[in-house]
């Protein structure tokens, strides 16, 4: 209950923080636009390759588009965050009895409801470009779109925390987003990669999220896909969350 | 436990583990520091940066975890009571901690609520103390537009949202102009006459001269002297007094009959002038003046010097506190 509230709590105050500058809200809402008109047409000509279905680029690509949203989106959170250990803000908070899981959870919660509503944008403005839909599957993409994001952003967090210093946050953080969303096969399938790529890419979580999701958006119900991202990329932000409680309670040891 | 006692620390430690090229140091920023601050008191640290004034407080406060020792805070033990100590103890770091893009008003109706209280009762509380510390005239503008002394009146008014009984100030006045230096000090001093127990660290003599009922002075991480402000003064040795007599003839008679008459520490004579070293220099002096005065012996005029914080610190470091803050 007292957790319950917490979250309530910090996840307003964030929610507030962050809408208070509407230049915030037209970036995050404006930038994914510009993948989908700039980036998608060049996919055109993509059909007859392998991992194409009949044609479609559009399903292949905007499942993808939507993960690089999750991951690109939710990856540079953490730089707040430090102007907010340093101004002392964190320290405040940890100076109340306010559970530490909900000052994350408060914040992680603000950025998948950013991404929510990025992912919604896309995916209506993608439809005319034929796109094709399956509703219940789209729902359940979401909450995979959701743990994502929430991963992304207990990991960007987590570096912030440990390091209290912008200088090591972009270099680090770039190096994680690169080969994960390369090895995803968000931006092209994997199945035009050579073999040791393919093997590369299963040991990367978020390629099982990636795959479910195309799935999910076609209303492939039978896939192994589907329960097999669910399974990884839950138990993987379980121990990202974790791992981020861990390293703000660090902060007063 | 002494109900009296609001914080009781036996042999306090707090040794960080510092990585340097791959080595591991330690560094013992706090060794073995025994305490007591009774209720209602203003209890100061004074000390250079970097002497564990603050890491002291820290740890006081739940945001550091001591190495070694033990301690309670009103009655509740540091490590397995934080809860306690958390719900019941205002701290305000030197950083201050207010959210810039959020107004006054909002940055102290979010503090309540993490303490439980309501979003009404917090709006209220709010309220009082924006009349309290006279900050009505700025408080529902984005604390980013604050003037220094605005926002460390907010940031105390944060610390003290949820009435503690005990209340951690880490430097507040450091940066402050002089004149938002002096309305803080009216009302810390406030906040004592309403009963809630202050610790404050300070750099500055003045101010723990001025606001300070007891003061603590750590030094490497230890407190080498403690007393009131008047202790630690006489523990330095006595006040200097200084007749001036208008020929050398009159200073001669006035050097014998002072020998003679009042126990003193020390008697040099310059020129014209007497230079006295003696214990509790304010009250002999009346009863000097009377007697030079019956013997006829006319005093020019006369300056009384009482030994300041800093002789004190010097006295037990043996190096003055603006050297230390200069090297660093």
């Amino acid at each position: 209950m007292k957790l319950l509230h917490d979250v309530r709590l910090m996840f307003s105050a964030n929610m507030i923080h962050s809408l208070k500058s509407p230049i915030f809200i037209f970036i995050n809402m404006f930038q994914p636009l510009m993948y989908l008109i700039l980036y998608m047409p060049l996919l055109g000509g993509l059909g007859s390759v392998p991992g194409f279905t009949d044609g479609n680029t559009a399903n292949v690509f905007i499942p993808g588009l939507l993960v690089m949203q999750a991951i690109f989106g939710c990856a540079f959170v953490g730089f707040p965050l430090i102007d907010e250990i340093r101004s002392g803000v964190i320290q405040r908070y940890l100076v109340t009895p306010v559970s530490r899981s909900a000052i994350i959870l408060g914040k992680v919660l603000r950025d998948v409801v950013v991404l929510l509503a990025q992912c919604i944008l896309i995916t209506l403005v993608a439809l005319p470009f034929g796109l094709t839909l399956n509703p219940a599957g789209f729902a359940l993409s979401l909450v995979l779109y959701v743990l994502i994001g929430a991963i992304m952003a207990c990991l960007s967090y987590s570096f912030a925390l440990i390091y209290k210093v912008k200088d090591a946050l972009a270099p680090t953080l770039n190096t994680i987003t690169l080969p994960v969303s390369l090895l995803s096969g968000i931006f092209l399938p994997l199945a035009l990669a050579p073999l040791w790529l393919q093997y590369l890419a299963k040991i990367n979580p978020f390629s099982y999220g990636v795959n479910a999701t195309r799935d999910l958006f076609v209303g492939n119900f039978q896939s192994i896909n589907i329960p097999l991202g669910f399974i990884i990329i839950s138990i993987m932000s379980i121990i990202i969350f974790y791992w981020c409680l861990q390293s703000l309670k660090k902060m007063t040891t | 436990m002494n109900s009296d006692c609001v914080i009781e620390i036996k042999q306090l430690q707090k040794t960080f583990v510092l990585k340097e090229r791959g080595k591991k140091r330690q560094v013992e920023a706090v060794r073995g520091v025994d305490l007591v601050v009774k209720r209602g008191q203003i209890f100061g640290f004074l000390g250079p940066n970097g002497a564990g004034k603050s890491t002291t407080q820290k740890m006081l406060s739940t945001l550091l975890r001591p190495s070694g020792g033990e301690a309670t805070v009103l009655g509740y033990d540091l490590v397995k009571q934080s809860d306690k100590i958390r719900q019941n103890v205002g701290f305000v770091s030197q950083a201050g901690g207010a959210n810039l893009a959020f107004s006054g008003t909002e940055n102290l109706v979010l503090q309540a609520q993490l303490f439980g209280i309501d979003a009404t009762t917090a709006k209220r509380s709010a309220a009082e103390f924006s009349q309290r510390f006279q900050m009505t005239s700025y408080i529902d503008r984005p604390a980013s537009t604050y003037s220094g002394g605005q926002k460390r009146r907010l940031d105390i008014a944060l610390g003290m949202i949820h009435h503690p009984k005990l209340l951690l100030l880490d430097e507040p006045t450091t940066g402050l102009d002089p004149q938002s230096r002096a309305y803080l000090w009216v009302e810390i001093q406030k906040l004592k006459d309403d009963g809630v127990t202050i610790l404050l660290t300070t750099q500055y003599m003045d101010e723990a001269d001025k606001l300070c009922d007891t003061i603590a002075i750590i030094d490497h991480g230890q407190i080498i002297a403690q007393g009131t402000p008047d202790e630690l003064k006489r523990s330095v040795g006595g006040d200097t007094i200084v007749f001036s007599f208008t020929s050398p003839e009159v200073v001669h008679k006035a050097e014998e009959l002072l020998t003679t008459h009042v126990k003193l520490e020390r008697l040099q004579v310059s020129e014209n002038s007497v230079y006295l070293t003696l214990k509790d220099g304010e009250k002999t002096l009346p009863d000097l003046l009377r007697l030079l005065d019956g013997s006829d012996l006319p005093v020019h005029s006369v300056t009384l010097a009482r030994p300041s914080l800093d002789d004190v610190f010097l006295k037990y470091t043996g190096r003055s506190m603006r050297e230390d803050g200069e090297k660093q």
